[in-house]
């Protein structure tokens, strides 16, 4: 039900390496659990609002002060690279 | 020979204006302006693990009052939804922004349609660094500063009302100075508080369906995105003419060698999955919210210059001058009515002598030209108690140290000579040492009239009025 | 000594401590022990010793079991993945900060599957937690580290996640009490994200009234998740000792179909005990109930698929090397998260991806409508509603890692709830097999106090001795009082 091409475009999207292997096996996991994910198209939900949180809360405003920010070296400590006070990737082409 | 093809060009514009609140959009940091490297930052614009969004207040403010500003409907319930994409200046792989419910949507302005204003956060800055000389396409590795991360935008969408570079660039000067006046933004263009992408298309004239349509990104000045427009549109029409399609993509234009070049084409089709960001609820908007909203709102620009066109007689220049440089309008309004001067040479003196002294781009309010002391100036010039020319001199002294017209034409002498007994003695001396000249006039040739109004001037430093200068030279040469 | 220390309810230790009849250095240096010495891997990591100053509140000096994947400042906080392994955050997730503000000293951080996907703890990258009750069966799971460690005996009580079931479940699995508050009542700032819309902090412990006493603490409105409401009622200790007036439902769709036996017995007993403490028992309908898991497995994934996007490798946690950008994303990813985690972020990214959403994300939330309505409906001819809280009994370490989706049904009872955002416990009701069985009495949002109250009742003419496994002897003659003391009332 879900291609190899539809899994590897997904994992694409997902930022997500999949071995050959994982991908055979992410194509039937996934095709076994949209199969039962697919009993919500035996609903007629047009006339059914959407709910996206369950509890209504007054909008959650916060005033414009500032907080004190955290330091270069807090904020760069747990970086896995770090060059001239900031996080250093690898170039988007290379 | 059928009639060459005119095209008519179609542009719509998305404007991105960063947000002149004290913190950030989405958290409490303070908004950077040039500090070190990651010092601006704090769990939730660093996407730590578990930080979670809260909306900054006075974003919602700024962005009904650019609501207000661009007439557009503001919606009383909009909602905040995640586009999601993975790129190092994007630290949680989403951008909270507004999707299918934006904060206001229509509106108008200076004759362009808006399509819909909604609020979202600032992407990250990375700076490219290694590798090949620093240039994007050879580094080796990027450096990413949170600083500027999460800090507040608003997103101005044009409907495709726009026909030409100069409409897009009169356009984005009206909408930089009304935000300026309501004082949501630096819209600064060079520090990228103003940032402007342009949809492009041409057609032929008549006809209804848009052409394809290409984008010009992230173009940093005015001049730079008239120009770039003019150079896709010739673009786009030269390939039409040579019966090749235009291929929709983005642009980059650079103002250097007037060249567009395609950025690269990131690997797939953009497909940002937007769906509600479930750490924000809808954002409701209270009447007291509205009432705040209206009560901050100046009287805008384009407001403000029918005003001064129409209730004070300036020239369409000169009122649009005034009205969209907001502090040079203050000034001159504050100038009215601190003095008796008329609204007319108290416009034109404030529009040119004075911002000619003080550079295009300075406050008035700022400069030794008290607003009372340029009324006081205007009015001696037009009262004639002062000549024009002396009133540049006395304008001058203002500029440099300050002070009180008044007293500075006591001391400096610089009060217009008065009536003929004071000028008539000035004259006569005056023909009478020059008098071949004198004999000339007197035989009709009018034109060494000016050497004898030259020794006048000489004599009374400039204080004397030309026009009675001559009207004495004729009485005593009995023309 | 130390067991009777040990089987003292938390309440109990607190009072102790406040009264000066029990030494705090003693009491915590007791579970500490216990727990730098447990043998279940429950624990991630367990403190060297008390940190901080003593704080003098409701709750002094009681060590608290915090799961993994809450933040805590200079602490490991991994939420069961390789790919923060050894994250240390620079901030303390709120309800963690609230909890010490009333007295709790962190013991340590427990186990749990991997960013809090699973029903057994089997995706930690940390290892499996065993289930004190057989150590070759699972805890359950989200939280299994905690619901172990807690009927262990090697906390006095802990805190866990709630998404579909993932304290309820455990808490069954491992015969102690779970509650999954309604969700806003407390603040999820600083716990790492699985699906926004669901996930709710709650508390475990070994009886009703600690449950209550730990849940207390944690609610309340934060300003720094806009989510979060708080509690209308002040959350007070559970008294009643009967059920009278009280009207429970099972839901029509409930037909033993699914269920162990012996669970359906455990679960049919304790409804006799209800009954017999006054209340009434009818059958009600949840037309929409069967539909929740598929709404569930649509809604979790979307949102934990974007929730896990910031696991980058660029500013914190594992990065696997690369030339470019992209392979540097998709390596770390790779590397860094496990089979479960990977399955449900391609789960989720496929249901927002262009064209799906309709059918998948905006349905699922459509389905969540109607449950809540159905809900709705329910407790206006219902006070609670109450099911088995899983459908069996612990079952063996790796009896279900190769079938996902029968792992999935695990959260059949658990999941509805977790849609409407309603509260829900789950208590001991008896056992099976020599299994705990897990009964979930869920009632409307906010309606804490009150299911407290009803679960405090029940729980006391059930009797559950979880004894076996907490390594003491609670109903010794002169011993201390044990965690399931309450008033029997006949």
């Amino acid at each position: 039900m879900i291609s190899r091409d539809q899994v590897l475009h997904v994992a694409r999207l997902a930022r997500l390496e999949l071995t050959d292997e994982e991908t055979v096996t992410m194509s039937e996991e996934l095709s076994k659990v949209l199969g039962h994910i697919e009993k919500l198209s035996e609903l007629d939900l047009t006339a059914v609002a959407p709910t996206s949180h369950v509890v209504a809360v007054d909008v959650a405003l916060r005033a414009d002060e500032p907080h004190v920010s955290l330091s270069q070296e807090v904020a760069l400590a747990a970086a896995p690279d770090v060059a001239d006070g900031g996080f250093r990737v690898p170039s988007p082409q290379a | 020979m059928t009639p060459a093809v005119e095209y008519e060009t179609v542009i719509g514009l998305e404007i991105h204006v960063q947000l002149a609140t004290r913190t950030k959009m989405f958290c409490s940091c303070g908004l950077g302006f040039g500090e070190e490297p990651n010092t601006r930052t704090c769990p939730v614009c660093l996407a730590l693990p578990g930080a979670l969004p809260v909306i900054n207040a006075e974003a919602i403010h700024f962005g009904l009052m650019i609501g207000l500003a661009l007439g557009c409907k503001l919606n009383d319930r909009s909602i905040f939804d995640r586009k999601q994409y993975f790129y190092p200046d994007s630290p949680k792989g989403y951008q909270i922004s507004q999707n299918e419910d934006p904060l206001c949507s229509g509106g108008e302005l200076g004759g362009v349609r808006i399509h819909r204003a909604h609020l979202e956060e600032d992407a990250a800055k990375t700076i490219h660094s290694g590798g090949g000389g620093g240039r994007i396409q050879g580094s080796a590795a990027s450096v990413v500063d949170f600083n500027r991360g999460g800090t507040p935008l608003c997103e101005i969408v044009t409907e495709p009302d726009i026909t030409s570079a100069e409409q897009a660039g009169e356009f984005l000067r009206l909408l930089r100075t009304t935000m300026r006046r309501i004082g949501v933004s630096d819209v600064n263009m060079e520090e990228g508080s103003l940032r402007c992408d342009a949809n492009i298309s041409i057609r032929p004239v008549g006809q209804q369906e848009l052409g394809v349509k290409t984008e010009l990104k992230n173009m940093n000045s005015f001049r730079f995105i008239e120009r770039g427009i003019r150079a896709e549109v010739a673009r786009q029409e030269g390939l039409l003419r040579a019966g090749e399609p235009v291929v929709q993509e983005t642009l980059h234009f650079d103002p250097r060698t007037e060249r567009l070049t395609s950025m690269r084409s990131k690997e797939e089709a953009h497909d940002y999955r937007y769906f509600p960001e479930p750490d924000l609820t809808p954002v409701t908007i209270t009447p007291e919210m509205l009432e705040r909203a209206r009560a901050a709102m100046p009287e805008l620009p384009a407001a403000r210059q029918a005003r001064f066109a129409d209730e004070l007689g300036l020239n369409p220049d000169t009122a649009k001058l005034l009205a969209w440089r907001t502090e040079l309008g203050d000034y001159f309004e504050a100038a009215l009515a601190e003095g008796d001067a008329d609204a007319v040479p108290l416009a034109n003196w404030t529009t040119n002598e004075l911002v000619q002294r003080l550079g295009a781009d300075v406050d008035p309010a700022g400069s030794n030209v008290r607003p009372a002391a340029l009324a006081g100036l205007v009015t001696l010039v037009t009262e004639k108690k002062i000549t024009a020319g002396a009133g540049k001199t006395v304008l001058d002294k203002l500029v440099a140290e300050g002070g009180d017209p008044t007293a500075i034409v006591e001391t400096e002498n610089l009060a217009a000579m008065g009536g003929a007994e004071e000028l008539a003695p000035v004259v006569a001396a005056a023909l009478e040492a020059q008098p071949d000249v004198a004999a000339r006039i007197r035989g009709g040739d009018m034109k060494p009239i000016g050497a004898i109004i030259g020794a006048v001037m000489k004599e009374t430093k400039g204080r004397a009025d030309g026009k009675e200068v001559t009207r004495l030279v004729r009485e005593q040469l009995g023309l | 000594m130390s067991a009777e220390l040990i089987a003292l309810s938390a309440k109990a230790a607190a009072d102790a401590m406040a009264s000066g009849d029990l030494d705090r250095t003693e009491y915590f240096e007791a579970y500490r022990a216990r727990a730098a010495a447990d043998e279940l891997n429950a624990f991630t990591w367990v403190a060297e010793e008390a940190a901080g100053e003593p704080v003098d509140g409701e709750l002094g000096g009681v060590p608290l079991a915090v799961k993994d994947l809450f933040c805590t400042e200079g602490v490991p906080s991994q939420a069961g993945s390789r790919i923060l392994e050894d994250y240390r955050p620079p901030y303390t997730a709120t309800v963690v900060e609230k909890l010490a503000a009333a007295g709790t000293v962190l013991l340590g951080k427990t186990n749990q599957d991997e960013f809090a996907m699973g029903s057994s703890n089997e995706n930690s990258a940390y290892g499996p937690v065993l289930n004190p009750w057989d150590r070759t069966r699972v805890p359950g799971g989200s939280s299994g580290g905690s619901a172990a460690a807690v009927a262990a005996g090697l906390a006095p009580w802990a805190l866990g996640t709630d998404t579909g079931g993932s304290i309820r479940q455990p808490a069954a699995l491992c015969g102690i009490t779970g509650l999954k508050p309604t969700y806003g009542t407390c603040s999820r700032y600083g716990m790492i994200a699985f699906a926004s819309s669901l996930d709710q902090a709650g508390p475990f412990a070994r009886d009703v009234t600690d449950t209550a006493l730990l849940y207390r603490h944690m609610a309340g409105k934060d300003p720094r998740d806009a989510t979060s409401v708080g509690h209308p009622d002040e959350i007070v200790l559970p008294t009643a000792q009967d059920l009278r007036g009280v009207r429970l439902g099972v839901p029509e769709n409930l037909t033993g179909e699914g269920v162990e036996p012996g669970v359906l017995a455990a679960f049919e007993a304790a409804l006799e005990q209800a009954k017999a403490l006054g209340a009434t028992v009818e059958r009600v309908p949840l037309p929409h109930a069967d539909f929740g898991l598929s709404a569930y497995y649509v809604l979790a994934p979307a949102e934990c698929s974007s929730n896990l996007a910031r696991f980058d490798g660029v500013r914190y946690g594992m990065r696997a090397e690369a030339a470019d950008l992209t392979s540097m994303y998709t390596r770390t990813r790779h590397d860094g998260f496990g089979p479960e985690v990977k399955r449900r972020i391609m789960l989720g990214t496929y249901a927002l991806s262009s064209g799906f959403y309709d059918a998948y994300y905006a349905s699922a939330q459509k389905v969540r409508t109607l449950i809540a309505d159905d809900f709705a409906k329910a407790f206006d001819r219902i006070d609670f509603l109450v099911t088995p809280t899983s459908p069996g009994v612990a079952f063996g370490l790796g009896a279900l890692t190769d079938d996902p989706l029968a792992m999935y049904l695990n959260d059949y009872f658990t999941v509805p709830m977790s849609l409407a955002g309603i509260p829900a416990i789950s208590l001991p009701c008896g056992l099976s097999e020599g299994l705990p069985v897990g009964l979930q009495l869920a009632g409307p949002a906010f309606s804490e106090n009150r299911l407290l109250d009803a679960a405090h009742a029940l729980e006391g003419a059930l009797g559950f001795d979880g004894s076996a496994v907490l390594g003491t002897n609670p109903r010794g003659g002169d011993g201390p009082v044990g965690p399931n003391d309450g008033g029997l009332v006949g």
